[in-house]
């Protein structure tokens, strides 16, 4: 536990004022740790790691990691991220975008990142809830559920990310709980160390705005929940009844070249007929 | 075209857009994302086709014109000098990236065909409806540097000017052309490399740990490193303190945010860019910008020949407006004609600075047509 607590030092930052802006028993703080965890298991640099976030609760991790920083606009992580990643391949571009984020307001922008297989992390940060503003649905607030926007229950169906990332051509869509923390860091580290556009859901609870009105009694019961549901995709597939369940691991994984990849490979090849051409 | 053939050519025959691809190449512009839209698009493919020949050079093609700002604000921080380009309904889905620029200070151009029209309005058409637009479209309190060009030759010379301008004042620059000047073609000199000024953002000198993203300096303009080189930081559209991190202690809001401002006030009389044509001893003046400006400066000479001591004072910057120059010459006018493909958007400026000294007069067009020499010779002689 000392260890865990010291690595984490090792990566916030000094000069930011804490403490965090979480409400107890939320699950972001676990992405967090994850993150710094995956970022050290890999060893990158802390100069060469960038991580782009969208606005909401998840948003809120960028200010307190000690790597270079960018807090985007409400949906727009991935267009910011691009620009950083064709500008200089070299760093380590991630994202981390909450689910109204990554899936309503900047949905356009998740599925094209997907299609150009931008060399990007993708960090989707699943509470089925509109934290930050308060407790709104979001496009993924499961069917029936209670939200200040969805009184009577939530009247629409909600979106299968990694179903939609896969559609989209992801080079590789994961999913994970931060209730299954290790599983959690296998998959954050496997989708970083990957080319093109990898994707991790990671389901996290909210409490304070979405398990309230939906009879949770403690945050407590929605790591329960998540230990309950959550699923191996291996173990998953066998299953004969499926409900209650959600597969978690490896859903996807394509070896294709990243879009900046592409592009240096393009550059490489008019320079190599003499740049002509105009 | 080879290094070899760009340096023996001295002329060429360009459209408006052509020449603000040129120009923004020659400023070193290595990064375009963009959507296509009517009147802008040939900036866009000229973009497509010379980036890939340019070192480390980027073109993409977006999703949407959010994409595109989003894009270009991430290459900037990146260190790249960054443009995107577009018409009316495309700046408008590009405000908020825009005001994110504005806040975070990052550095950008942002080129706007204006069109005909409100919404899809007149899209071959010229229009100046984006004036008051491309000044307070971003919402909330921000400062921010709006061109405009009147012929083909200063597409170009406005294309460098706003890239210089974005890096020196760390800010994005708006560059407004109309239907009419973007599709003009005309013979112009390209300048060579050395023949104009580059400018490129001052880079920190302090070592890292003493780095402060957002610190009050001098000239109030902070150092901008590149991400990745050591400097890390963070940067928000949240209102932040010094080191980047959200804020909202009074005191710090408030100097953040009229640094923003002075670093803009303190510079006016470099910023403020326009041209005098006849303008010594005029007592008649027409102030103009865009296509209009150039059907001005022929009605001013036609004028002359008819005995009126007329005169054109052209406006290159429309924000910040160029406030000492008109007043100057309100004072020893008698009548002030502001021509407009609009209802009135700079001619609110020009009457907001004149409070009684002489008289103004408006002529709006917004039938989609241009603003002839004639219409204008009418109103002044
Ligand atoms: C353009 C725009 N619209 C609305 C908002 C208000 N807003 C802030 S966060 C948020 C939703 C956050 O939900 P989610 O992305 O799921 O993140 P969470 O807080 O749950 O982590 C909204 C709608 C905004 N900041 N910008
Ligand atoms: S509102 Fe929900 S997501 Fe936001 S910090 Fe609180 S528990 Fe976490
Ligand atoms: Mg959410």
């Amino acid at each position: 536990m000392a260890e865990v607590t010291q690595l984490i030092h090792q990566y916030l930052r000094h000069n930011k004022k804490f403490p965090l802006v979480f409400c107890p028993g939320c699950g972001i703080g676990i992405v967090l740790g994850s993150l710094v965890r995956s970022v050290h298991a890999l060893d990158i640099p802390k100069d060469d790691m960038v991580v782009v976030a969208g606005i909401g609760c998840s948003g809120r991790i960028a200010a307190y990691v000690d790597f270079n920083t960018v807090h985007a606009t409400h949906g727009r992580a991935l267009t910011l991220a691009t620009g950083i990643k064709m500008a200089s391949p070299h760093l380590r571009v991630l994202t981390v975008m909450g689910d109204g984020d990554a899936l309503s307001i900047g949905g356009n922008h998740l599925i094209h990142a997907a299609r150009r297989n931008i060399g990007v992390t993708a960090l989707v940060v699943n509470n089925f809830i509109y934290g930050m503003t308060g407790g709104q649905c979001s496009p993924t607030t499961p069917f029936g559920s209670y939200t200040h926007t969805s009184p009577q229950g939530q009247m629409e169906k909600s979106f299968d990310v990694v179903e939609m990332a896969r559609a989209a051509g992801a080079n590789g869509v994961y999913r994970g709980s931060v209730f299954h923390a290790k599983a959690l860091d296998g998959l954050v580290q496997r989708a970083m160390s990957r080319p093109g556009f990898n994707l991790v859901e990671v389901m996290t609870p909210c409490f304070t705005q979405y398990g309230r009105g939906n009879r949770f009694r403690s945050p407590v019961e929605m790591f329960q929940w998540l230990k309950d549901t959550m699923t191996p995709r291996e173990v998953y597939e066998k299953l004969e009844d499926k409900t209650g369940k959600l597969p978690m691991g490896v859903f996807v994984e394509h070896d294709e070249p990243g879009l900046e990849q592409r592009h240096a490979a393009m550059r490489q090849a008019l320079a190599d007929k003499g740049g002509a051409g105009s | 075209m080879s290094a070899m053939q760009r340096k023996k050519r001295t002329e060429a025959f360009l459209l408006g857009n052509e020449a603000v691809a040129e120009g923004a190449l020659l400023a070193g512009c290595t990064f375009f994302a963009g959507y296509p839209i009517t009147p802008s698009t040939e900036i866009m493919e000229v973009m497509a086709r010379r980036l890939p020949h340019v070192e480390n050079g980027v073109f993409l093609q977006m999703e949407d014109e959010i994409a595109s700002a989003g894009a270009i604000i991430g290459a900037s921080l990146a260190g790249r000098k960054a443009m995107t380009a577009t018409s009316g309904p495309g700046f408008s889905l590009m405000q908020e990236q825009i005001g994110y620029a504005c806040m975070t200070e990052t550095p950008l151009v942002i080129v706007n065909v204006m069109r005909g029209g409100s919404s899809t309005g007149l899209p071959t058409s010229p229009g100046q409806g984006d004036v008051q637009q491309a000044r307070w479209g971003a919402h909330g309190d921000h400062p921010i540097i709006v061109f405009s060009a009147s012929d083909v030759r200063e597409c170009l010379e406005m294309a460098i000017t706003a890239f210089n301008y974005a890096e020196k004042y760390r800010t994005p620059v708006i560059l407004l052309l109309d239907e009419i000047t973007a599709h003009t073609r005309e013979k112009i000199e390209i300048p060579r490399p050395g023949e104009f000024e580059v400018l490129s953002r001052l880079l920190p000198t302090m070592p890292p740990e003493w780095y402060k993203p957002y610190e009050e300096t001098v000239r109030g303009v902070p150092p901008m490193p590149p991400i990745g080189t050591g400097y890390r930081f963070h940067v928000t559209g949240l209102t932040h303190d010094p080191l980047g991190f959200p804020t909202s202690r009074p005191d710090e809001v408030k100097a953040v945010t009229e640094r923003m401002f002075r670093k803009i006030d303190r510079f006016f009389h470099d910023i403020q860019i326009v041209d005098h044509d006849l303008t010594e001893d005029c007592d008649t003046l027409v102030i103009a910008y865009g296509s209009v400006a150039r059907s001005a400066r022929l009605a001013v000479r036609q004028a002359r020949e008819a005995g009126v001591k007329a005169g054109l004072l052209s406006l290159k910057t429309l924000f910040p407006f160029p406030r000492p120059q008109v007043e100057k010459l309100l004072r020893t006018c008698k009548l002030v004609l502001v021509p407009e493909m609009n209802m009135g958007q700079i001619s609110r400026e020009v009457k907001r600075v004149n409070s009684g000294i002489t008289t103004i007069r408006t002529l709006n067009r917004v039938d989609g047509q241009i603003i002839t020499p004639s219409q204008i010779l009418k109103e002044i002689a």
